[in-house]
């Protein structure tokens, strides 16, 4: 394994991460959109502004490492994604914003027509982001992205394997974060609500399963390396992801939220470690291998450095967090009097 | 040509510069928080341990209002990380291995600062208090770690190193070597100090207005005291600093000191001059100061030494003189006139200090200090990039060059002021209906990191805040 190899380790387990934590975060944007009215809606908000608060920043950090890595490791690849993809990346950065703006201001909004106005920036932009960024998955996915950008502002995203990486983020996203939620609300106590949420996501996640299949034909046809990727090399994490899916729906079934919450945060998981399976070697398909796009050999180590650093000092204090964040918060949600 | 493809045509450079200034000089106030907010918070919240029950009050307040900062600092972070890609392709593709450590170990700095300051607001009432204020020393240190690497890699686009160039390709790159460059040391330093400045005298000078309106507490004696404390310090010592950052200007990028300055000619003994305006060719209507040699010794230490001008080099690798040069000057009169607020106030405190706040005209120049810090650091920030024009990477690479080819950067333009304006009209309310609630007496509120709900007193419209979309 070269160190051009451990740096796009890290860098796609990074994007591992950020596909599960980002993407509960992103999904609960979902839930909270279609909550009902201010009033109906309420207490479905606080349990999303509860279960996401302590960790907004950290589950967004995973994005900026992804990037960082991307520029230093590989530089020339991490011109030609954004510039390539140029669209989908404007697009999914004015959602970050706008999402993390909208977010912070709620709370604190002077009046209810301003909370109203946030939640609903908040709501759209949690939307529309794993949206884009999804497309832009399946735009390297596909092979789409040159080493010599064509200029193709349109054509480069706005196909059937990107658009379907687009769907399946945003189904993906909102299916696990309505796994989390309802785990979340048991725990509260608030089984009625864990009740109310229970059938909207077993139906999310036949939804996600039923775009999963769906997309098997679209890759046959339209990705054809990456089909052929996830048919062999790729296969038994495919079927891993399939089958935690599954159980994740049988857990949700028997009630069982904890337990559904791993199995749904390993199905999207090991999805994506299929996809990375499968691309290998490859960094652009077609166009540049892993080795073939690395940056310099000094700046490859001092990243896989930086990566030792980060574990030692970032992992303890985050899990800390976690358990923070998940623990001690028992009647929190009770209307406030 | 249709307006539509007359814009989606236009060259990039202008609007991609310009989108970049709004995107840098927005996110460096934030960011100034970000590095001197959580010292100050620090200093509260260990008088409250020790007893004093208005700093724990203060400690707490600032830390939500940190979160909401660090929050909206975040977004706008990941925005200029997007921008590096889609702006400066060239800038990327060619130096983005060379430069790309000192991102990563800001990337963890960043996170460590993000973990620390969920556990510490979440940490209210949750953490014993020694424990508790324990976790602000990892986000002051990562604070600084990280501000550090953002402003080397700043640096070192002024004093390119780490590499050397084959054909125009890096070769023997040296990542550390490129962090640790000959302009990162002054210009962090530099940046410190006004980031301590900048949210010194802001926070002051809002407890500044509350004493102006009757508020005469402890509360907002302390508010007053302890950022104007940090802000004291720094204010003195920003001029040696700069002076010094000039002078491995003179050394290193003289073309830049002579915009600054707006020298046309290589000179000997070069006299200073203060003010005026640059009307293209000359400065008209600056004051010449009449000591022999004045300008030659600031920059070098010696009177008779040679101080190179804009003569120098070709027209076309001069930067925008007028700007620079406005910029430059702006900054210094702002910061030569911070000092002179905090002699008034040092003045006060030792020969005045039982009626310290009673000098309403004090006061009320505490409260526009903030705004002047920040005029002062975005003109700073100006000086120092528009004075690299028209180089990226200063001798090595045009700005021209490394700009993408997109034609539709006017747009995005368009959107991001429109973004950036709501954004800082949000923040703004966001930050009145806190401290308007905090007044009303709720104490507990509830912050993007936020503890618990029902530990919030409600008022009626806080109760109705709470049930909204």
């Amino acid at each position: 394994m070269s160190a051009a190899d451990a740096v796009a380790a890290v860098m796609f387990s990074a994007v591992v991460l950020y596909s599960v934590f980002g993407g509960a975060d992103f999904g609960s944007g979902v839930w909270d959109l279609t909550a009902g009215n201010a009033l109906r809606g309420a207490r479905t908000r606080r349990l999303i502004d509860h279960a996401i608060g302590p960790v907004w920043e950290a589950n967004h950090v995973w994005l900026i490492f992804v990037l960082v890595f991307l520029w230093t490791g590989f530089p020339t690849a991490f011109v030609s994604i954004m510039q390539t993809l140029a669209i989908p990346f404007w697009l999914a950065g004015l959602g970050i914003v706008a999402r993390g703006a909208g977010f912070a201001f709620r709370k604190f909004s002077p009046t209810l027509r301003w909370a109203r106005i946030a939640g609903i920036v908040f709501a759209t932009a949690s939307l529309a982001t794993p949206f884009f960024l999804g497309t832009i998955a399946g735009s390297i996915a596909s092979g789409r992205v040159s080493t010599e950008p064509t200029g193709e502002l349109w054509s480069s995203w706005l196909n059937p394997t990107s658009l379907l990486g687009g769907v399946l983020a945003l189904a993906a996203c909102t299916y696990l974060a309505g796994v989390l939620l309802t785990a979340d609300a048991t725990k509260l106590g608030e089984h009625d609500l864990a009740a109310e949420l229970r059938p909207k996501v077993l139906i999310g996640g036949v939804i996600t399963g039923a775009i999963a299949l769906a997309g098997i034909p679209i890759l046959l046809i339209d990705a054809t390396d990456l089909a052929d990727g996830l048919l062999t090399e790729g296969l038994p994490f495919a079927l891993v992801s399939s089958a935690a899916g599954i159980v994740a729906m049988w857990q949700l079934w028997r009630r069982s939220y904890r337990r559904a919450r791993i199995s749904a945060a390993a199905a999207v998981a090991s999805v994506l470690v299929a996809w990375g399976v499968a691309q290998y070697p490859w960094l652009l398909t077609q166009e540049a291998t892993i080795d073939d796009a690395a940056g310099a050999d000094p700046s490859l180590v001092g990243l896989l450095i930086a990566t030792a650093l980060a574990a030692a000092f970032v992992l303890p204090p985050l899990l800390y967090l976690l358990h923070l964040a998940d623990s001690n918060r028992v009647g929190t949600l009770r209307p406030t009097r | 040509m249709s307006l539509a493809s007359t814009i989606l045509a236009s060259d990039a450079l202008l609007p991609a510069r310009n989108q970049m200034a709004l995107s840098l000089g927005w996110h460096i106030i934030l960011a100034c928080f970000g590095m001197a907010f959580p010292a100050m918070i620090f200093v509260v919240h260990r008088r409250g341990l020790r007893g004093d029950d208005a700093a724990l009050e203060l400690a707490k307040r600032w830390s939500k209002v940190a979160g909401v900062l660090f929050a909206i600092g975040a977004v706008s972070g990941t925005i200029l990380s997007f921008e590096l890609g889609l702006l400066w392709p060239g800038l990327m593709r060619t130096y983005g291995d060379v430069v790309g450590l000192a991102f990563a170990l800001e990337g963890i700095s960043f996170f460590t600062e993000a973990i620390f300051l969920g556990i510490y607001v979440y940490g209210w009432g949750r953490l014993p208090g020694r424990l508790h204020i324990m976790m602000l020393v990892p986000i002051m240190a990562a604070g600084l770690i990280g501000s550090f690497m953002v402003i080397s890699v700043n640096a070192w686009m002024n004093a390119p190193t780490g590499f050397r160039l084959v054909d125009g390709v890096p070769v023997d790159v040296d990542p550390v070597a490129a962090i640790f460059n000959s302009a990162a040391p002054l210009q962090f330093l530099h940046m410190y100090l006004a980031a301590a400045m900048v949210v010194g005298f802001t926070i002051a000078g809002v407890y500044a207005m509350g004493w102006l309106r009757g508020r005469n507490d402890r509360l907002h004696h302390l508010g007053l005291v302890v950022p104007l404390a940090f802000a004291a310090i720094a204010a003195p010592l920003q001029p040696v600093v700069g002076h010094f950052a000039g002078q491995r200007l003179a050394d290193e990028q003289p073309i830049k000191l002579a915009a600054m300055e707006g020298l046309t000619e290589t000179t000997e003994a070069a006299r200073l001059e203060v003010g005026g305006l640059w009307n293209g060719e000359e400065l008209v209507g600056a004051i010449e100061i009449p000591v022999n040699g004045l300008l030659s010794f600031i920059a070098t230490n010696e009177f008779d030494a040679t101080v190179t001008g804009l003569d120098a080099v070709p027209p076309d690798e001069r930067p925008p003189v007028g700007v620079v040069h406005i910029a430059f000057q702006t900054m210094v009169a702002i910061g030569t006139a911070l000092v002179g607020v905090v002699a008034w106030f040092g003045f006060r405190w030792f020969r005045r200090h039982d009626r310290l706040f009673e000098s309403q005209w004090l006061l009320r120049v505490l409260v526009a200090a903030g705004p002047a810090a920040i005029v002062a650091m975005e003109t700073g920030w100006i000086t120092t990039e528009v004075g690299r024009q028209p180089w990226i990477v200063h001798g090595l690479l045009r700005t021209e060059d490394a700009v993408t080819d997109a034609g539709y950067i006017w747009v995005t333009l368009a959107i991001l002021v429109l973004v950036y304006g709501a954004m800082t009209l949000g923040a703004a309310a966001v930050i009145r209906s806190m401290s308007r609630r905090w007044r009303t007496g709720e104490r507990d509120l509830i912050s993007p990191y936020g503890p618990s709900l029902d530990e919030a007193a409600g008022g009626a419209e806080h109760h109705e805040a709470m049930v909204a979309p």
